[in-house]
């Protein structure tokens, strides 16, 4: 991005009243920036425009190694723009609220639930979902102990449960059996395969140090 | 209700055909297996952890637009008038309908679908449907909904049940707010059954409303192709949205296919098509665009089912012997404003699980302002185990014995709710006496310290049930087809709901057919393309499906053995098939691939049909459960630690160990939800209104509510009747008695029993302050 995100908030800070622009920036200036930068529908934007909520931004998002550019509108949620933009349904909603997990991903590492976070927010962000563990055709460890373990029922929330175990064992790759109940308590599953997910959990901190697999 | 034909909830409003009867082949119970039965991993497994599974909500088509529905605020109001104008000028909305737009007004009323109109200007619970729009996103979709305009007369309501049938209640529909008239049921005598018990005690038990809240919200994707429709639902069964939808919309059987590959849950609630599937259809039909309608969490909160909540009273007297004398039951419920099944099959277990001559119920439908119940995980089943449970538990502490003991003086061999016809096989015995071993239940009472000064207090508690129906029948229609290759394709109309339908199917045909069951490819769940087959649910698609799948099965099989037959000049009966070879025993054994059979090339392929026979006349096929718990109480905060649990099931026989034990360990993590976490809160005084329609305020189970140390304990008595797979259901059952088997441990860790859902630690701290005589 050639603007510089402090001038911004320099100027932001100047708006009186409750422009959009003002908004966003309390909300997280990384947002703004983006949001007002790179405005698809200007040619250069002006200071002093307020954008509408339906206007597009492009940015650029991160996923599974790929940049990936996208039009989007600054309140999309990275799940829609996941699902909706980039056809990668792998990543589920349940909610939309940040109670459920299904559409966890992986940003920066972390597990994250992307109903909460803004398309615009996760740029410059290393975005990873449900494919991204795939090795070409060839399932990840941790989605090979699901299917070992019988980890899951109807799938929905499967992609979410799998990248909150992917997200707990790059922290901690030996994790007891609480820890790994902690790690995978953002995530609800309906069909109550939890045991079965702990063990999951288990097989794939194994098979991730090669114990008793090919991977 | 006295026939448990009305069990059936799953085929309920729908026409099901017959099929012929199944062909005279050989189909005598399996002895020794060689894959069905062993805990497989499912065949499914890779397209569900890699993302790749297409579920509805997953789907995108070419110029697709969104659908979203503008619902009631209010519990009881009147639709005045509706403004759709500012969101039909807005750029990106493509279609506005409401109640006053001509095209909504175009359907056939159909029970419980559409009343009287798609839009009911009448919206007699929040969450009514008043508008519906088509946008080119989501996002613009709500924006349009935002910009509708809708005056309302509302009106007053009354959301409780237990005030509805009071006579200043206002009324939810013209005639009162009962459903209909009590239903009643009687055997033997009642009074002369509790003079003759030693011990009759009394109680009041309330379970509260239940929601099923799958993890994929309910929806669909409709697109036309001229006056051809097709639905991408997530249903449990596409024959019955097929139907429903047909009838609601006017078009022929023909030309409504539903296609539902893989789906997020429904536990019941997905059994049928929904407003929201005519409406998808309406507004694809008028934008003339494809139409993905995926319903918020919040409405699947509010509109689209529940389990309703329970009323209940049991007086139950006792012998010193354990004898049970007389039962007398009386329910009441609710489904809502609509007629939907409050009090469905409420009263079964207390007629039909334990021995007594003696029973009376009485159960009474009412309506109140609030969304309609759906079928739910067995209906009824875990409000009537809930109270009948926790009574056994006290009558067994009221005459000093065992609460395992008093249920084994007490195992039916017949099925008393229906004439005393006998059940195929009674597990209950078996689910009892070798769960009690497994779990070591003697020995940790013994050493559980009752006298304990600490405040950390441990107790343990048992439950039984019975599931209504779990036998499945007919109808069911299976193809299998081997090619000239000797590949194997399965085709069958049922979904598999995450129960691992597919799995155990390609379990059964790779029996048969001596192959892997990850070589059977599976055509299944579309209208288009699969024979008919009822929802999955009930617990009966297995043993629905399964024999007519291995029917199917043994009919390819005889039809290729008869071509090998010819071709190796053996007699057919000395054939058998093994690895991908057609194999003939006796004095001179040779062997041909089936790949290599000449007059198998000829023909391309072999097909065989498969029909779900009939079950055994005059016998009933039930599935049996005890499960056992041990908690542990902290009684200075009412928290509850389940410490483990085990799950002792006749289910009859165990066709994938994997996905059996998932269903039992899934059921027991639903019943702790239902017994400790879950309930539906309307604001009965002020509003009307669900206060907790989120999954925030209303508490599934997560990882940490639920024991890590759950076992699975099948009980298999060799069922030969009951069909010819000898599978009984399993999803029903796992549910039905875990809820209160954590309320008789508590009860046992404190002795302090609750006797309302559910049991959170608010609840039970004040119990237990109370029982201190504290206030």
């Amino acid at each position: 991005m050639a603007h510089d995100r402090r001038d911004h908030d320099e100027k932001a800070a100047d708006t009186s009243g409750i422009s959009r622009r003002g908004f966003i920036s309390r909300v997280g200036a990384g947002a703004a920036v983006v949001a007002v930068a790179s405005k698809a529908s200007a040619e250069s934007a002006k200071p002093t425009e307020t954008m509408q909520a339906t206007e597009l931004s492009r940015i650029t998002l991160t996923v599974n190694g790929q940049q990936r550019q996208v039009l989007v509108e600054p309140r999309w949620t990275l799940s829609h723009v996941l699902r909706e933009e980039l056809g990668l349904t792998g990543t589920k909603v349940g909610c939309e609220r940040g109670e459920c997990g299904a559409c966890t991903v992986l940003i920066d590492g972390k597990p994250r639930y992307s109903c909460m976070t803004l398309a615009v927010e996760a740029q410059d962000a290393d975005i990873v979902t449900v494919e991204g563990l795939m090795d070409g055709e060839d399932l990840g460890p941790t989605q090979e102990a699901f299917v070992e373990k019988d980890a899951f029922q109807c799938g929905y929330c499967t992609s979410g449960q799998i990248l909150a175990v992917e997200g707990m064992l790059g922290d901690n790759p030996n994790p007891s059996l609480d820890e790994i109940r902690i790690g995978v308590s953002g995530n609800l599953c309906r069909c109550g395969a939890y045991v079965h997910i702990f063990q999951a959990a288990q097989r794939a901190a194994e098979l991730k140090q090669g114990v008793g697999g090919e991977s | 209700m006295n026939d448990p034909k009305e069990a059936l909830y799953y085929i309920d409003g729908v026409d099901v055909p017959e099929t012929p009867p199944a062909r005279d082949l050989d189909q005598e119970p399996w002895g020794e297996t060689t894959v069905v039965g062993k805990p497989l991993p499912r065949v499914d497994g890779y397209e569900r952890v890699s993302g790749t599974a297409v579920y509805p909500a997953d789907m995108s088509l070419p110029r697709m637009l969104y659908g979203a529905i503008l619902r009631c605020p209010h519990p009881n109001a009147v639709v005045r008038s509706v403004d759709t104008s500012a969101a039909a000028a807005m750029s990106g909305v493509h279609v506005v309908m409401s109640g006053f737009t001509p095209s909504s007004r175009a359907l056939q009323a159909h029970r419980q679908l559409i009343e009287s109109n798609l839009f009911n200007p009448h919206c007699r619970h929040e969450g009514e449907t008043v508008a519906a729009v088509a946008a080119d996103n989501p996002y613009r979709a709500q924006d349009a909904l935002r910009a509708i305009t809708v005056e309302y007369d509302v009106l007053p309501f009354v959301a409780d049940e237990r005030r509805a049938l009071e006579p200043d209640a206002p009324q939810v529909r013209e005639g009162g707010n009962q459903v209909s008239d009590t239903q009643q049921y009687q055997r033997g005598d009642i009074e002369q059954g509790f003079v003759e018990a030693d011990v009759v005690l009394e109680e009041d038990y309330r379970c509260e409303c239940e929601i099923h809240t799958p993890m994929e919200l309910h929806g669909c994707v409709a697109q036309w192709d001229g006056d051809s429709l097709t639905l991408w639902e997530s249903t449990q069964g596409v024959y019955n949205v097929q139907a429903q939808a047909a009838a609601a919309l006017g078009v022929p059987l023909s030309k409504v296919r539903v296609v539902n590959r893989y789906m997020g849950g429904g536990f019941g609630s997905k059994l049928a098509a929904g407003k929201y599937t005519v409406i998808a259809a309406l507004l694809a039909k008028e934008a003339a665009r494809p139409v993905k309608l995926v319903l918020t969490r919040e409405e699947t909160l509010l509109a689209v089912g529940n389990r309703p909540p329970s009323n209940m009273h049991l007086k139950v007297g006792v012998k010193r012997d354990g004898t049970l004398t007389a039962i007398q039951f009386t329910g009441t419920g609710t489904g809502g404003s609509q007629q939907a099944g409050g009090t469905s099959l409420l009263d079964w277990i207390v007629r039909d699980l334990y021995v007594c001559p003696n029973v009376r119920t009485e159960t009474t439908d009412i309506y109140i302002n609030a969304g309609p119940a759906r079928p739910f995980r067995a209906p009824g089943h875990p409000q009537c185990s809930w109270a009948l449970e926790q009574m056994m538990d006290a009558l067994a502490q009221a005459i000093d014995m065992d609460p395992v003991e008093l249920r084994l003086r007490n195992i039916p061999t017949v099925s008393q709710g229906r004439n005393n016809i006998p059940y195929t096989t009674t597990g209950l015995r078996a689910c009892l006496e070798e769960g009690a071993r497994s779990f070591e239940w003697q020995q940790t009472k013994d050493a559980i310290t009752t006298e304990s000064d600490s405040h950390i207090r441990r107790g343990i508690g048992v439950a039984s049930g019975l599931w209504v129906a779990g036998g499945g029948g007919p109808p069911s229609t299976a193809i299998v087809k081997i090619y000239a290759d000797g590949s194997v394709n399965l085709n069958m109309g049922a979904s598999d709901i995450g129960t691992g339908t597919k799995t155990v199917m390609a379990m059964v045909v790779a029996e048969e057919l001596a192959i892997a069951p990850g070589d059977v490819q599976i055509e299944w769940a579309d209208t288009g393309s699969t024979q008919y087959a009822t929802g999955s649910g009930g617990s009966k698609t297995v043993p629905t499906e399964s024999p007519a799948v291995r029917a199917a099965a043994i009919d390819v099989k005889a039809q290729l053995l008869e071509l090998a037959a010819g071709e190796m000049e053996v007699d057919a009966s000395l054939l058998s098939l093994a690895d991908g070879k057609v194999v003939a025993g006796g004095d001179s054994p040779k062997e041909v691939e089936i790949s290599a059979l000449r007059s198998l090339r000829r023909r391309g392929s072999v097909t065989g049909i498969g029909y779900r026979g009939p079950n055994p006349s005059g016998k009933a096929v039930n599935p049996f459960v005890a499960q056992f718990c041990e908690v542990e109480v902290n009684t200075r905060t009412g928290e509850v630690n389940i410490l483990r649990f085990l799950g002792a099931h006749d289910s009859g026989r165990v066709l994938n160990l994997l996905t059996y034990r998932n269903q039992v360990f899934g059921g027991i993590t639903m019943g702790i939800g239902y017994g400790m976490t879950e309930q539906r809160v309307l604001d009965v005084d002020q509003t009307g209104k669900m206060a907790n329609k989120n999954w925030h305020d209303y508490k599934l189970p997560t990882a940490l509510d639920v024991p890590a140390d759950m076992t699975c304990l099948p009980i298999d008595l060799n069922d030969t009747e009951a069909n010819t797979t000898g599978a009984k259901g399993i999803g029903e059952p796992a549910t039905i008695p875990t809820a209160p088997a954590v309320a008789n441990a508590i009860y046992n860790a404190t002795g302090v029993r609750v006797t309302g859902t559910p049991i959170d630690p608010t609840k039970l701290v004040s119990a237990l302050a109370a029982a201190r005589g504290e206030d």
